[in-house]
């Protein structure tokens, strides 16, 4: 299972290298919101509660965007009934998806948190680092699982574009209030993290709960 | 907030259980209708039912004269 | 067959309902700081509850669909989630009335049961859409199915995150009510429970014998057309 995975994922990396059609187009999205809020927050630079809820927010919205485009390649080229008829394990299929939006993701925070830094941040990024990347990891792992079943379930529906940004975001409400309560003081100043340990098992649980949920419910999917 | 008086509050509180029997009442109301189009289809069925037997032949007989099976 | 048992339900909830509503105002004491503006208590927060494990039971349904591939599971499980979606609008709005009374305000984002209610009714909200935009029927099944699992599993962990983001920030009113309750008020509260379900049950109930009743006059329909 592992190795059909790997080789999905390896086709959908490649597809995406050449095209370069989810990863920019995220990225730019982030940044050009991040210039929205500077006019429509009227401000130059923030901090704490309001800089973390700005880049968060910010960020699952790309997610989003990454999500819709997760499964574009089957769906406008036909692979996918030459996936499904195949004998494998539609778990792995999940497993691709999941792990390709996983980096999808990361490669964009690469970019847009710095980004967010350069533009917007206040405080210093660097010593906010060593709390920011786990929680980013942690919450990556959650919106990629999520989203690749999201992305799946809406597959087949007509109203694609309404049903991936409507079933997703509430989901991932908690994941949204974990990491921005852990992100807040960390990005204002010099502030150490609050309850780090509690946020981050609730991060860990809710990545736990969604993973097995979308293992267990996968093989129901992408059924012809 | 200090505690509204009795005669203010009784509005709010009557607003609220208010609210829930409306929404029993919209439910049965939508219910109605529905029971009311499956009377009107029940009609329509026996009707068809009965027309597909010309007048005169036993019940069990099609016009062919085959069994309805 | 769906109507068996739905008159002695009814009847039942009937009998309970009159009986919560006269301990609500006859019976239960008034409440020292809100007065009489807390007698919304008990029917807001049942209907809450309920309408929860509506959701919940709605995504045991669904999973019970999958692993049997009976088509009568995913309906219990549409009618599950229906039904809790409408008690969920008499939860929001008597919240919000209760809210307004109470504390001046319709809506208060330092309730977090009532902001993670908000989060969960959104959520079911997209289940119409996405359950009507599937035209194969059996694909129409399996993918509410799918939803019904993975947004009942949803629901108590937004409850406990809403919980731990808000007990940081405020203080929770609503434990003020829940821990330190007067026999008479818990006493009623949990009629007023047992009320709701009973309501809920035999709306399910009269809901899923209205959908079989059309189904089978479809069938009927066929069949008679068919050999005209």
């Amino acid at each position: 299972m592992i190795r059909t995975a790997a080789a999905i994922l390896r086709k959908d990396l490649a597809i995406e290298l050449r095209t370069k059609e989810s990863v920019p187009a995220m990225t730019l999205f982030t940044v050009v919101v991040f210039v929205l809020f500077h006019f429509g927050l009227d401000r130059d630079s923030l901090d704490g509660e309001l800089a973390s809820g700005v880049l968060w927010v910010t960020l699952l919205l790309a997610a989003v965007i990454g999500v819709s485009r997760l499964f574009a390649t089957e769906r406008e080229q036909g692979g996918l009934d030459g996936l499904l008829l195949a004998p494998v394990d539609r778990t792995a299929l999940w497993l691709a998806k999941a792990t390709a939006l996983f980096l999808y993701l990361t490669v964009l925070e690469l970019v847009a948190v710095p980004a967010f830094a350069v533009l917007m941040l206040g405080p210093d990024l660097l010593p906010a680092l060593p709390v920011l990347i786990p929680v980013l990891l942690l919450a990556n792992v959650g919106l990629a699982a999520i989203g690749a079943l999201v992305s799946a379930l809406a597959v087949e529906t007509r109203a694609r574009e309404l049903i991936v940004p409507l079933l997703l975001l509430p989901l991932v409400v908690p994941l949204l209030i974990a990491s921005a309560s852990v992100t807040e003081p960390v990005l204002r100043g010099s502030q150490q993290a609050e309850d780090l340990g509690r946020w981050l098992g609730l991060l860990s649980l809710y990545d736990v709960v969604f993973v097995l949920i979308a293992i267990a419910v996968f093989d129901f999917l992408l059924d012809d | 907030m200090p505690a509204l008086p009795l005669d203010e509050a009784g509005k709010y509180v009557a607003g609220a259980y208010v609210t829930l029997f409306s929404f029993v009442v919209l439910y049965l109301s939508i219910m109605a209708s529905k029971v009311a189009r499956i009377e009107r289809e029940l009609t329509d069925l026996a009707d068809l039912s009965e027309r597909d037997k010309a007048p005169g032949e036993t019940p069990d007989e099609t016009r062919d004269g085959e069994p309805v099976g | 067959m769906y109507s068996k048992g739905l008159k002695p339900v009814s009847i039942a909830t009937v009998v309970v309902v009159a009986i919560w509503l006269a301990m609500v105002f006859f019976y239960a004491p008034l409440d020292a700081d809100q007065g009489f503006v807390q007698k919304i208590f008990y029917v807001h927060v049942p209907l809450a509850i309920v309408a929860l494990c509506g959701f919940v039971a709605g995504g045991i349904f669904g999973l019970l669909h999958l692993r049997s591939r009976d088509r009568s599971y995913d309906m219990k499980s549409y009618v599950a989630i229906h039904m809790s979606i409408i008690f969920g609008c008499v939860v929001l709005i008597t919240g919000a009335i209760w809210a307004k009374a109470a504390w001046g305000h319709w809506w208060v984002w330092d309730e977090p049961v009532l902001v993670s209610f908000l989060v969960v009714f959104l959520l079911y909200c997209v289940y119409y859409p996405l359950r009507f935009s599937i035209e194969d029927p059996d694909r129409q099944a399996r993918y509410s199915s799918v939803f019904a699992i993975a947004a009942g599993a949803f629901v108590p962990i937004n409850f406990a995150a809403v919980r731990m983001a808000e007990s940081f920030t405020h203080p929770r009113v609503l434990s003020q009510t829940g821990g330190s309750m007067p026999g008479e008020m818990r006493l009623t509260f949990f009629v007023g429970i047992l009320a709701v379900t009973l309501l809920f049950v035999t709306l399910w109930k009269f809901e899923m014998t209205s959908k079989n009743a059309s189904m089978q006059l479809k069938r009927l329909r066929r069949r008679l057309e068919a050999t005209a």
